[in-house]
């Protein structure tokens, strides 16, 4: 088992003012297994995805990733945690803009101590960015962007990949092919897949899928 | 419709408080430090004006004698019976109840009406020609005199400090000069028939000097002080830029929502002018009332400089005038426009459609960094140019400009190719990314940089001038002052009796004999000296002939002083010509710092010869060490001398040191407070920047990097481009203290000064660079560090 959720809350906000997006979700993800996760706007998506990521805290319940509970890790261990065993991709992309393609693919590798140049050159090559290493993100289209982000998160070889509406900034032909690539790539190198998308069309692509309303799965 | 847009405009200020204080505190300090010195400038011309006014030096042709200080009162007589209309002044110092008084003695009878003092109309002349006397001074030096006063006084507020006008009888008793006269002057059409020349030989005529004479050589002090002024007010605009472009960039959204909503392009503009011309009064209000504050408490030291370096008397005390108020006031409207320029020429012409998210304000393009460079570098090859080929103060100046904005604007060039270096050769992915980082950050930091690097390269050049300054005068001081007592006699009786005495007790006693004279048109002061290894050994001579002492001493002609030789175009083996008509050679040159007036050295015999009535009273004395205080005992004891005719060479040296500590007081202070405002800029763009920054970190920090990690290398990245920044600035400075002590001082003063290096300046001034970087970043850095995650993740689930 490597994430499991189990009866986890979300508020945000204190006393009167605090808002639930979460309310007792509990959810289990087996080492190279993929999951959609999909829900209305506000439905607490993406908030649950940061909770697995160890971006944020919840309020109650249980989250391990692979057997070690989050909420017993500081600060720097979550951050450990992060680096060497997941991998992010978010809609807006977020890479580095100071940093070219390369760099910005071998990063997260680097970071957490296992970076390999034929790997990652692999990578680069397998989401069709040869040619485009010593470009800067602002002079590469959405769709390349959103291929570099993919290239950094799996280039670390993550144990899991946590992934926000991936395609949602790319129109439907460009959505598909990152989309295809970014399976290809997961079942490759044996990550876990959970991503958020509010298309019923990709989520039927993936292995399992968990539907959220209001904050409650089901 | 105004009203609506001005106020969804103003409430951009009321979310972002600390911009809007920023944006007020550097045009508020900016205004002030121009106010400032502006006051101090007015204050002090105001101060010659009245003096030079008052004796209608600024109007009236003046009959002055040749050479020496007096003429006889005969000489009156004699112009009046030719027919000259002419009116007598007697000029002088006096020591009374611990001040040094300047008494102006005048005829009221006689004196044409632009130099009629104006207190003497008010209180009726009999007072003032009645046996007794009567004087008039301003208040505080009335207070200050108490008892001591040595007539009695009426008050007159216009008088500048220390200073007494009374009947010229009275002068003359006061002044022990019964009988002499300092000048004439001459009624408007007051010419007699016959020359001046043979009535009055000896006698010459001054045109009338607008300001007076010490206005014209404090000019170039005042206009060090106005260049340091605006250098201040250039660096406080840069806030004021920062802060007004990231506003505008901030409102671009809203701007465009007005737009949409129907509000025409040429009103938002209307509406943007005038919401910036409000707060540039606000601002300005602050820092005309700061730069009056600030003047007041400076103005004291400047009056001390300005008394030490060129007798000019300055009123200690400030007064509100509405000049430079209303001229502060304008300079930060002007300021304000100038730094807003930009952001109101874009919003004027942004279409409808412009996109509503914030352009990445802190990356300026590519196009405009490289035409800064270039404009950068075509104005450091005119500074350059004007290096080898300027003339003249004004283009001293002007290079002064060139190189410091030029310097400034290649800086952003500069930084980025050194931090494009050093993220190549950077190992790991954090270091990789913290260059990489710091070298995107630039554009957004480069106002603040740029600030700060004119702060650093006027403190570095500013330093080594005065340091360099400091050791030259101080070996200077050594060699002219290589004689251990100095002793002034109070008559020629006892001038001889003190020679005798002193002969057998002493090494050598060498006489200080000087005449006043005007050579070449220029106030100087012609001294003889006796051949003695003192002078061989010890002279700060700067170029000479060969064998200078011996033709010296054989009276072939003399030595200048450097800023004499500058000013008249004389070089050794030139001609000299003195009053009287004696000709020699110009047999060397010689350094005499701080000394606005000429000087001539020629034999002692020599002076005699040529003006024998010489006052033959001062004298340098050589003892050994261990005899000074002996020596001076025994004079004290066997002449009973007062305390001020007898001082020793440290005093001496003392005082000259405390002079020209006071005379930089001011430089150094106007220095701190650019390296302040600088400072200021730096938080200011750190701060407004930090919000923009969080794209960068935040994909960071996702992948696994703390947050107080991130927090301190944003303070180590702020701190390591100061680093850099003061390491660029380092070279841009001593450029600056090149032109400092090679161009302006000698155009300004006359001398030229060895240039000096003071490497632990350099790194006092680094260091306090990177403290003030630090204590800029500290804030950000801190917010960073305790930023909740949940605003963190916010850029990653929505667009921003």
């Amino acid at each position: 088992m490597l994430l499991a959720m189990e009866n986890v809350h979300k508020s945000f906000g204190t006393g009167a003012a605090a808002v639930p997006v979460l309310r007792g979700v509990s959810l289990v993800l087996e080492a190279g297994r993929t999951m959609a996760l999909t829900g209305e706007s506000g439905s607490g998506k993406s908030t649950l995805l940061h909770l697995a990521a160890g971006l944020e805290t919840a309020d109650s319940g249980r989250i391990a990733f692979d057997g070690a509970e989050l909420a017993a890790l500081d600060d720097p261990a979550r951050a450990r945690l992060r680096r060497e065993g997941v991998g992010l991709v978010f809609q807006q992309f977020n890479l580095i803009p100071s940093l070219d393609v390369d760099a910005n693919i071998a990063f997260q590798a680097r970071l957490s101590g296992r970076h390999d140049p034929a790997f990652a050159a692999l990578m680069s090559r397998r989401l069709g960015l040869e040619g485009l290493g010593a470009r800067y993100p602002e002079e590469l289209s959405g769709g390349q962007q959103q291929r570099v982000a993919i290239g950094r998160a799996l280039a670390a070889r993550p144990r899991l990949v946590l992934a926000d509406e991936p395609t949602g900034n790319l129109d439907e032909v460009t959505g598909d092919q990152v989309l295809d690539l970014m399976l290809e790539l997961v079942a490759e190198t044996g990550a876990a897949l959970l991503m958020v998308t509010h298309s019923p069309r990709l989520a039927a692509r993936l292995g399992a899928r968990l539907h959220l309303r209001s904050g409650v799965a089901g | 419709m105004h009203g609506a847009a001005l106020a969804a405009l103003l409430s951009h200020w009321r979310r972002h408080p600390l911009q809007l204080a920023m944006l007020l505190a550097g045009l508020a300090l900016a205004t002030a430090l121009w106010t400032g010195v502006q006051a101090i400038n007015a204050e002090a011309r105001a101060s010659y004006d009245r003096a030079a006014a008052l004796l209608g030096q600024d109007s009236l042709v003046q009959l002055v004698p040749e050479r020496g200080q007096t003429l006889p009162e005969g000489v009156f007589a004699d112009l009046r019976r030719a027919g000259w209309r002419v009116s007598p002044v007697l000029e002088g110092r006096l020591e009374a109840g611990g001040q040094r008084l300047r008494i102006i003695g005048i005829e009221p009878l006689t004196a044409p009406p632009a130099a009629q003092p104006l207190p003497i109309g008010t209180t009726g002349i009999e007072g003032f020609l009645a046996p007794e006397g009567l004087g008039f001074a301003p208040p505080a030096t009335i207070a200050a005199l108490g008892d001591a006063a040595p007539l009695p006084l009426n008050s007159a507020p216009d008088l500048a400090e220390r200073t007494i006008i009374a009947d010229i009888g009275a002068a003359q008793r006061l002044l022990g000069q019964e009988g002499r006269i300092s000048r004439l002057v001459l009624w408007p059409g007051g010419e007699g028939g016959r020359p001046l020349s043979e009535i009055a030989p000896g006698v010459i005529a001054q045109q009338p000097q607008p300001g007076g004479e010490v206005a014209r050589l404090t000019d170039s002090f005042h206009l060090n002080l106005t260049a340091f002024g605006f250098l201040s007010f250039a660096v406080g605009l840069f806030i004021v830029h920062a802060a007004i472009g990231l506003a505008f960039e901030q409102r671009r959204p809203t701007l465009r929502t007005l737009r949409a909503l129907g509000l025409p392009a040429r009103t938002l503009a209307t509406v943007l002018l005038a919401e910036l011309l409000v707060l540039a009064l606000l601002a300005g209000a602050g820092g005309v009332a700061l730069g009056y504050g600030g003047a007041a408490a400076l103005l004291p030291d400047v009056a001390a400089t300005l008394r030490g370096l060129y007798g000019a008397e300055v009123a200690g005390a400030l007064s509100l005038r509405p000049g430079w108020a209303a001229a502060g006031l304008a300079m930060a409207m002007l300021g304000a426009l100038a730094a807003a320029g930009t952001s109101l020429w874009r919003s004027a012409r942004m279409p409808i459609l412009a996109p509503a998210r914030p352009r990445a304000w802190a990356m300026a393009s590519d196009g405009t960094a490289r035409a800064q460079a270039a404009l950068g570098l075509v104005l450091l090859l005119a500074a350059f140019g004007l290096a080898l080929w300027g003339q003249g103060l004004v283009a001293g100046f002007a290079l002064l400009a060139a190189l410091l904005l030029g310097a400034a604007l290649v800086l952003p060039l500069g930084l980025s190719l050194v931090l494009a270096g050093l993220a190549r050769a950077a190992g790991g992915p954090l270091a990789q990314w913290f260059w990489a980082d710091a070298r995107q950050q630039v554009p957004g930091l480069s106002l603040a940089l740029m600030a700060l690097m004119l702060a650093l390269s006027a403190n570095v050049g500013v330093g080594t001038m005065v340091g360099s300054f400091r050791a030259a005068f101080t070996i200077w001081l050594d060699q002219r002052l290589a004689s251990e007592i100095y002793v002034t006699a109070r008559s020629e009786a006892e001038a001889e009796d003190l020679r005798a005495f002193l002969a057998p007790r002493v090494d050598a006693v060498l006489p200080i004999w000087s005449v006043p004279a005007r050579i070449a048109g220029e106030r100087a002061d012609i001294y003889g000296v006796i051949d003695h290894a003192t002078y061989r050994l010890s002279w700060p001579m700067l170029e000479g002939l060969p064998g200078v002492w011996d033709r010296l001493d054989a009276g072939e002609g003399g030595l200048i002083s450097e800023q004499m030789a500058r000013r008249a175009a004389l070089r050794p083996g030139d001609t000299l010509r003195l009053p009287g008509g004696w000709e020699g050679l110009v047999l060397g040159v010689y350094a005499d710092y701080g000394n606005p007036d000429g000087q001539v050295v020629i034999a002692n015999d020599l002076l005699l010869a040529l003006y024998p009535d010489v006052p033959r009273l001062r004298h340098a004395l050589r003892v050994p060490p261990e005899r000074i205080g002996p020596v001076m005992a025994e004079l004290a004891g066997e002449f009973g001398l007062p305390e001020g005719a007898m001082i020793d060479q440290t005093a001496v040296k003392r005082f000259s040191l405390e002079v020209f500590e006071r005379t930089f007081a001011v430089t150094a202070a106007l220095n701190v407070l650019t390296l302040g405002v600088a400072g200021l800029a730096l938080l200011a763009s750190l701060v407004t920047l930090s919000g923009l920054r969080l794209a960068q970190v935040a994909p960071v920090w996702a992948m696994g990097v703390t947050r107080a990690r991130l927090a301190w290398m944003e303070l180590a990245r702020a701190v390591m481009l100061a680093a850099l920044t003061a390491v660029l600035a380092l070279p841009a400075g001593l450029a600056l203290a090149w032109v400092l002590l090679a161009v302006v001082n000698v155009e300004a003063f006359g001398w030229r000064l060895p240039m000096l290096f003071f490497p632990w300046e350099w790194a006092r001034l680094l260091a306090l660079a990177l403290v003030a970087a630090a204590l800029a970043a500290a804030l950000p850095a801190r917010a960073l560090a305790r930023r909740p995650p949940a605003e963190m993740v916010k850029l990653f689930a929505q667009e921003r």
